[in-house]
C-alpha cells in the first residue's frame, strides 16, 4: 500500500508545483483556482440578485399603489418618473423585462451554477482543479463582461430591452414598436451572447472535468447528488444555449441587417413595412427550445444541493439514491421535448398541443419521485435545523406548492384560460424562481465554511430563513388568486377596470410582502460580509459530513489536497450506518476498516479493495524495472 | 441500506475513476462536446431554413419555362448553374459539386495529417496539414465567387410584382442582397447568405486554427510536446466543419 502511495505520489509531482507565488491579480482577479472563481461567480451573482430585487420592488409599488407618487426616485430614476410623479409605463416594462432576464441568467443560472459547479465539482469528485483552468477564467470573464453590457443598458437613455424577458419579436425587433427595442435590445442581444459563450466554456468544462478527472474509486455509481446534478445541468445548457445563439443571430439580422426571418406582414404606425415571409413563431420554438431546458438549468443544481444537504442533516442515506438519478435523467430528456407548452396560446395545432401537453404532464413523475424521496430521506431521520437544511426544506416545500399549479397550467385547456395570467407569474416564482433562490441559499450557508473558513452566524440564517420563507408564501400566494381573477401579466396598471377594484387591497398586500422579504436579504448580506471577517473559525468538518470536499484543509490551496488526492471507497451517504462508531463514515474510509458496519453484500467490496490493492503492487513493481 | 451499484470486472476499473474512461483527453472531449452544442446552432438554423421554406409553394411547372419570382421557392439547380469562366453555359450544380468536392478532399488530407501524427513523423504532419489549409483557402475562394455570382445575378435579371402603397408595381430584379433577389422570394437570399454565411465563418476559423497547427508542426513545437494530439483536436473541428457542409449543400442545393 506504501509503495502504491509513493508511485502515485510521483505520478501527482507536477500538480503540486501549483502553489507558485501569487500576487493579487492573480489570486483573486484573473485566477484559474476552480475555488475563486466560483466566489467570483458568487458574488457577482448577488449584486445581480440585488440590482433584479430591486427592479421587482420598484414595479410592485406601482402594481401595490398605483396613485403613488415615486418623486423620490428621480435622483435615481431620473425622467423615467415622470412630470407628475408616476412611473413611466415603457419603463414599466423595462423593469419587468430586466428583471426577468437578470434572475433568469444572471442570477439563478451564472449565480448558481456558476458558484457551484465551479466550487464543487473538482472539491467533489477529488480533483485538483478544472478540467481547463484558463477556460474557466476565460468563463467567468465572459459573464463579466456580459454582466458589464447588460448594467450599462440599464442606464441608457432610451432604456433597457422592454419586450419582456422572452424578447419576442415583432415587438423586439422594430426599434420603432417600443423604446426599449432600440439601443436597449442591441445591448440585450450582444450580452447574451457573450452569457451564452461563457456558459458554453463553463459547461464543456464541467462535463469533461466529471469524466475525466475522478479520483481513484469514484465510479458515477459513488458521486454525490450535487455532482450528478451540475452535470447533467451542463449537458442541458450545451444542448440548449446554442439554438438561444442561433435565435439570436436571426434576430439580430431582422433588426440591423433588413432580414425578415421573424417578421411578416407588419403595419405600424400606419406604414406597411416591406418584410414578408418570416413567422414570429420560429422565434417562439427556437427560443422555448431553450427557454424551457433553462428552467431546468436553474432548478436542477438547486435540487442536487438539497439532495446532498438533507441527506447530511437527516442523518441518513439519501432514499432512493439510484431513483434519484434515474429521475434527474428523465428530466433531462424530457426538458428538451415540452417546449411548446409556453406556446398553447400561439395558433399551435390542437393536436399538438394535447402531444406536448402529455409530454409537459410525464414530468410530474421524475419530480414527484424527487419530492417523495425528499421527504422519506427526512422522515424519522435525526434532523439538524441548520439554516442550509431549513432551506432546503424551503426549497422542497415550494417545489411541492409550485409544481402541482404546473399540472394545471401543463393543461392546454386549463392553460388557455390562465395563460399570462398572474396565475402563471405565480406558478414560476413558486417551482423555479423561489425554489432555486432557496438552493442557492442552502448552499451558501452549508459551504461558507470550506469557501472563507469561517462558520455564518446561526441565529441570523433562522432569522433569514423565517422572513424570506414566509415572505415568499405571502407574496406568491395570494398571486394565485390574482391570476384566477384575470389579472394579465405585464400590465402597468388596472386601475381603469371595473373588475380589478376588489383586488387593489389584495395587491397592496403581495407588494407590501415583496418589500418586506426584500428588506429581509439585507439581514443575509450582513451575516455573509460580516461572518467572512469576523465569523467563528470553522472546524474541519462542520456537519460531519462524507464527502471529499471536507477533507481538504480548512482552506485549501490551489490544487485542493497538499498530498495525495484521496482515493474513495465508499457512496457518499454512508450516515447513521447500523453498527458503525460514529453517525457518518466518510468516502476516504476503506470497507476493510469498518467490519462492524459492512452490510452482507459489501463484502465483496473488501475483496475489490484488497484486489485493487494488489494490482498496485503490480504496477508498481513495473514502474521499478 | 446501501444501494451503491455494483460493477464488475473491467467495466468496474473503467469508469471507477483515477483514468480516462473514454481513452480520451479531457481536451479532446471538450472538442466534441463543442461540436455538439454547435451541431445544435446549425440543426437551429436548419430548422428554421426549413420552417420558411415550407410558407411557400414550390416551382411546379416544366424546367425548361422556369423564372425567378417572389411567388414560390426557385429550383436550386436552376439558380446554381454558373461555373466560372463558362458564361451562360448551363452546368447545374456544378461549380458547388466542386467547391464540395475540394471540402472533402482537405478533409482527407486532414486524416493524412492525424494519421502521420500518429507516427510522429513531422514532415508528413507539416505537408498534409499544409495541403489541408490550402484546401481549405480553395473552398473559402470558391464561396467568394460563388456569392459574388449570386449578389450580380444573370444578365437580365427578372421581373417581380409588388404590391406598394395598394397598387401592384412590376419591376425588374437583378441579383441578390438581402431584401430582394432576382431568384425567388426573400428569404430565400435571406437564408442563403445568413447559413452558407456563418458556416464559411466555420471554414474560415477552422482554416486559422488549421494554419496554426501547421505553423507549431513546422516550426517544431508540437515535437517537442512529444505527441501531435492539437492535429487530432483541429482535425475533429475539421471534420465537423465538412459534415455540417454536407446538410448545408442539402438543403440549399438539393432539396
Amino acid at each position: 500500500m506504501s509503495v502504491a502511495a509513493n508511485v502515485s505520489a510521483g505520478a501527482h509531482a507536477h500538480d503540486e508545483h501549483h502553489e507558485h507565488k501569487e500576487n493579487f491579480i492573480t489570486k483573486y482577479i484573473f485566477s484559474t483556482d476552480h475555488k475563486m472563481i466560483g466566489k467570483q461567480f458568487l458574488l457577482t451573482g448577488m449584486l445581480w440578485a440585488l440590482i433584479g430585487g430591486f427592479l421587482s420592488v420598484i414595479f410592485r409599488l406601482q402594481l401595490g399603489f398605483p396613485e403613488m407618487k415615486l418623486e423620490w426616485l428621480r435622483p435615481l430614476l431620473g425622467e423615467w418618473i415622470q412630470v407628475d410623479g408616476s412611473l413611466d409605463p415603457e419603463f414599466y416594462l423595462a423593469l419587468v423585462t430586466m428583471h426577468g432576464t437578470i434572475m433568469v441568467f444572471f442570477v439563478l443560472t451564472a449565480g448558481l451554477s456558476g458558484t457551484f459547479s465551479n466550487f464543487l465539482i473538482p472539491l467533489q469528485i477529488g480533483a485538483r482543479d478544472m478540467a481547463s483552468g484558463f477556460m474557466n477564467m476565460l468563463s467567468y470573464w465572459f459573464f463579466f463582461l456580459s454582466s458589464v453590457i447588460m448594467l450599462t443598458s440599464l442606464f441608457i437613455e432610451t432604456g433597457p430591452a422592454a419586450g419582456g424577458w422572452v424578447v419576442y419579436p415583432p415587438l423586439s425587433a422594430l426599434p420603432q414598436a417600443i423604446q426599449g427595442s432600440g439601443l436597449g435590445m442591441t445591448l440585450w442581444l450582444v450580452a447574451m451572447v457573450f452569457f451564452i459563450v461563457s456558459s458554453l466554456l463553463g459547461g464543456i468544462n464541467y462535463i469533461a472535468t466529471v469524466i475525466n478527472l475522478r479520483t481513484k474509486g469514484m465510479s458515477f455509481s459513488r458521486l454525490p447528488l450535487t455532482i450528478w446534478a451540475f452535470f447533467l445541468t451542463a449537458v442541458i445548457g450545451l444542448l440548449s444555449f446554442p439554438v438561444l445563439f442561433a435565435a439570436a443571430l436571426l434576430l439580430v439580422f431582422d433588426r440591423s441587417f433588413g432580414t425578415s426571418f421573424y417578421l411578416s406582414d407588419i403595419y405600424i404606425q400606419g406604414e406597411a413595412l416591406p418584410n414578408m415571409g418570416g413567422s414570429p413563431i420560429l422565434y417562439q420554438h427556437l427560443f422555448w427550445f431553450l427557454g424551457h431546458p433553462e428552467v431546468y438549468i436553474v432548478l436542477l443544481p438547486a435540487l442536487g444541493i438539497t439532495s446532498e444537504i438533507i441527506a447530511t442533516n437527516s442523518r441518513k442515506p439519501i432514499f432512493g439514491y439510484k431513483a434519484m438519478i434515474i429521475s434527474m435523467l428523465g428530466i433531462t430528456v424530457l426538458s428538451f421535448v415540452v417546449w411548446a407548452h409556453h406556446m398553447f396560446v400561439s395558433g399551435l395545432n390542437p393536436f399538438l398541443g394535447s402531444i406536448f401537453m402529455f409530454l409537459t404532464l410525464i414530468i410530474a413523475v421524475p419530480s414527484a419521485v424527487k419530492v417523495f424521496n425528499y421527504l422519506t430521506t427526512l422522515w424519522k431521520g435525526n434532523i439538524i435545523f441548520t439554516p442550509a437544511m431549513l432551506f432546503s426544506i424551503g426549497l422542497v416545500s415550494f417545489f411541492i406548492s409550485g409544481g402541482l399549479t404546473g399540472i394545471f397550467l401543463g393543461n392546454s385547456a386549463i392553460d388557455i384560460q390562465l395563460h399570462d395570467t398572474y396565475f402563471v407569474v405565480a406558478h414560476f416564482h413558486l417551482v423555479m424562481g423561489s425554489a432555486s433562490f432557496f438552493g442557492l441559499m442552502a448552499g451558501v450557508y452549508h459551504w461558507f465554511p470550506k469557501m472563507f473558513g469561517k462558520m455564518m452566524d446561526a441565529k441570523l440564517g433562522y432569522i433569514h430563513f423565517w422572513l424570506t420563507f414566509v415572505g415568499v408564501y405571502m407574496v406568491f400566494f395570494p398571486m394565485h388568486y390574482i391570476g384566477i381573477a384575470g389579472f394579465p401579466r405585464r400590465y402597468y396598471s388596472w386601475s381603469n377596470f371595473e373588475f380589478a377594484n376588489s383586488f387593489t387591497d389584495l395587491n397592496m398586500f403581495v407588494s407590501v410582502a415583496a418589500i418586506l422579504t426584500f428588506v429581509a436579504q439585507f439581514v443575509f448580506l450582513f451575516n455573509f460580509f460580516w461572518s467572512m471577517y469576523r465569523g467563528k473559525k470553522a472546524p474541519l468538518n462542520p456537519w460531519r459530513s462524507n464527502t471529499l470536499e471536507w477533507t481538504t484543509p480548512l482552506e485549501p490551496v490551489h490544487g485542493n489536497w497538499p498530498g495525495e488526492i484521496p482515493t474513495v471507497y465508499r457512496w457518499p451517504y454512508d450516515y447513521s450506518k447500523p453498527g458503525a462508531e460514529e453517525d457518518f463514515i466518510p468516502q476516504t474510509v476503506p470497507y476493510s476498516q469498518t467490519p462492524e458496519s459492512n452490510l452482507p453484500h459489501e463484502q465483496q467490496f473488501v475483496d475489490e479493495e484488497r484486489e485493487d490493492a494488489a494490482d498496485d503492487v503490480v504496477v508498481a513493481n513495473e514502474h521499478k524495472h | 441500506m446501501s444501494t451503491t451499484a455494483v460493477l464488475d470486472g473491467p467495466k468496474r476499473k473503467v469508469w471507477g475513476g483515477g483514468n480516462e474512461p473514454l481513452n480520451a483527453s479531457y481536451g479532446k472531449l471538450m472538442m466534441w462536446f463543442f461540436l455538439l452544442s454547435d451541431a445544435f446552432t446549425f440543426s437551429a438554423l436548419l430548422v428554421a431554413y426549413g420552417m420558411i421554406r415550407f410558407t411557400y409553394p414550390g416551382y411546379a411547372g416544366p424546367a425548361e419555362d422556369f423564372v425567378g419570382s417572389n411567388e414560390y421557392w426557385p429550383v436550386p439547380e436552376l439558380v446554381f448553374d454558373a461555373f466560372p469562366f463558362l458564361h451562360g453555359v448551363h452546368i447545374p450544380l456544378g461549380f458547388v459539386g466542386l467547391m464540395t468536392f475540394i471540402l472533402i478532399l482537405s478533409s482527407v488530407t486532414m486524416v493524412l495529417a492525424v494519421e502521420a501524427g500518429h507516427r510522429n513523423d513531422k514532415d508528413a504532419v507539416v505537408k498534409w496539414m499544409l495541403w489541408t489549409v490550402v484546401g481549405g483557402f480553395a473552398f473559402l475562394g470558391c464561396q467568394a465567387w460563388e456569392w459574388n455570382h449570386f449578389i450580380h445575378g444573370t444578365d437580365t435579371g427578372s421581373t417581380f410584382r409588388f404590391l406598394i402603397d395598394g397598387d401592384w408595381v412590376s419591376q425588374t430584379v437583378k441579383g441578390a442582397n438581402l431584401s430582394v433577389n432576382e431568384y425567388g422570394p426573400a428569404a430565400f437570399a435571406q437564408l442563403f447568405f445568413f447559413i452558407t454565411g456563418f458556416h464559411g465563418f466555420h471554414v474560415f476559423s477552422g482554416v486559422a486554427f488549421n494554419f496554426l497547427i501547421f505553423y507549431q508542426a513546422a516550426v517544431g513545437k508540437l515535437e517537442q510536446r512529444g505527441h501531435y494530439e492539437m492535429v487530432e483536436k483541429v482535425g475533429l473541428y475539421w471534420h465537423f466543419v465538412d459534415l455540417v457542409w454536407v446538410f448545408v449543400f442539402t438543403f440549399f442545393y438539393l432539396i
